[in-house]
């Protein structure tokens, strides 16, 4: 479960965590599908922080030949 | 000035002739005319003619020189030109050289708008039904602006602050003068080329109608209207609209607008977030409590406390029937001793019938038994045992 997580963009994550909670709001829930499903949402809350808190934005200038870069950004894809 | 010809010339001195009078006389020339056949060669150069309601002279404009018209030449446009004249001697022909190309007034280049406006509309490049949803969380977002305008520092900043976790890809651009079409154009296929864009920002600053004229051209709009990543457009100030803003999937008024409509705040973000975090705690805290609850009460129900009644209903059948057993032993031990004694009684008279046997005889008065002879009455009847039968007597 950590490993998709990961690899899952943040909105997706984001989306997931509100689903869950719609589910634990559910009275057909179960106690022990509840219990598993808060793990899930607390783990995905903190990485969603986590990654927010810490972004920094990506700037990437593409070259053409139309122009000269030597614009202080990353270089090209 | 004339000349006296008295011998007969060859044409070509001729044409040389007329050539240096027409080229000397007319070396400035600034012409008001309205542009016809006007034809961009493959090689660059730009050949067309400029007529009004009487005549027509043709022109050329050369690659070197028609890069600096910020538009492109329309048919019916009116301009004004500024050049030369020349001969060209092998066609006997003349035209004017020009030097730079403008519109006649602001009217013209109104004009041109309308006129692309409504041919792009009847084709139906604006149709809302062509227009694409722009991702509500853009992941990678492309920019197509001058590496140096103040639209891409506007745009860095906003993105830094509200939604950091996305990428910009800047394809640079000239956005304005001569060749920004074609580099705006080839800024937007660069960024096709890329994998995984989701949207892409179209952006310049405020300026005046020429400064803005590129996003007016026919093939920036059809580069717009053919990109397979969904454009916004943020171009000059709130109340400019260009042609590119009509074919764009969505308009912003400016390029920090453009910005702002396609990211979410992250502030906002993070209390969506904190929002779930607490919405869950409490959920499961109520659903532990709930069924916390349900156990509780299942183990104090009368269901689960029968087996102690159970064990307390057995123990009273069982008071009962030890009294019950209790109650006819009694009884029974009664009985027993009633006959015990009935047999004693009758162990009793046995014995008496063996005395009789002997000889003895009972004594009877009053059906009571005389064991003393001052107990006998003379004159009252007695009943005499014998061992076989009782005799009565009377005093005679």
């Amino acid at each position: 479960m950590p490993k998709k997580i990961v690899k899952d963009s943040f909105e997706t994550k984001l989306k997931r965590l509100e689903e869950i909670s719609s589910l634990l709001e559910s009275e057909t829930t179960g106690l022990e599908e509840s219990i598993a499903l808060f793990e899930e949402g607390m783990q995905l809350s903190n990485i969603c922080m986590k990654t927010l808190k810490e972004a920094e934005l990506k700037i990437t200038t593409l070259k053409n030949n139309l122009t000269e870069l030597n614009f202080a950004e990353d270089s090209e894809e | 000035m004339t000349k006296q010809i008295t011998e007969a010339i060859s044409v070509s001195e001729l044409t040389k002739q007329i050539k240096f009078v027409l080229e000397n006389e007319f070396e400035q020339v600034n012409v008001i005319g309205e542009l016809s056949n006007f034809k961009a060669h493959y090689s660059g150069h730009w050949y067309f003619n400029l007529k009004d309601a009487d005549s027509v002279i043709s022109c050329t404009m050369w690659k070197g020189m028609n890069s600096y018209v910020f538009f492109t030449p329309q048919d019916g446009m009116k301009v004004i030109v500024k050049g030369r004249l020349t001969l060209y001697p092998p066609r006997g022909s003349y035209q004017i050289e020009v030097r730079s190309m403008k519109p006649a007034g602001v009217g013209e280049l109104q004009e041109a708008f309308e006129k692309l406006k409504k041919k792009l509309s009847d084709e139906g490049l604006f149709d809302d039904e062509h227009k694409r949803l722009i991702p509500f969380m853009p992941q990678k977002v492309g920019v197509v602006t001058a590496i140096d305008g103040a639209a891409l520092r506007d745009i860095v900043s906003i993105a830094k602050r509200r939604f950091p976790i996305m990428e910009l890809l800047i394809a640079p651009a000239k956005v304005q003068g001569s060749g920004s079409a074609d580099s705006i154009v080839d800024a937007i296929s660069l960024l096709n080329s890329k994998k995984k864009i989701d949207v892409i920002i179209v952006a310049r600053g405020g300026g005046s109608i020429e400064d803005l004229w590129s996003f007016n051209e026919e093939r920036v709009a059809r580069a717009i209207y053919n990109s397979k990543i969904p454009v916004v457009t943020g171009v000059g100030h709130e109340v400019d609209f260009t042609i590119a803003d009509y074919v764009s999937d969505l308009r912003a008024p400016t390029p920090s607008a453009a910005i702002e409509i396609i990211t979410p705040d992250s502030g906002e973000l993070l209390e969506v977030i904190n929002e779930n975090s607490s919405r869950m705690y409490k959920m499961i805290n109520s659903k532990v409590r709930d069924y916390k609850d349900i156990v509780v009460s299942t183990i104090t129900s009368y269901g689960f406390r029968s087996p102690r009644n159970l064990v307390r209903n057995k123990f009273q059948t069982l008071d009962t029937l030890i009294y019950k057993i209790l109650q006819s032993t009694d009884v029974k031990f009664l009985i027993m001793r009633n006959r015990l004694s009935l047999i004693g009684s009758q162990i009793g008279v046995h014995d008496v019938q063996k005395t009789l046997k002997k000889g003895f005889v009972l004594v009877k008065q009053d059906d009571k038994f005389i064991s003393r002879a001052n107990e006998f009455v003379e004159e009252k009847p007695a009943q005499l045992k014998f061992y076989d039968n009782e005799v009565t007597v009377r005093k005679k």
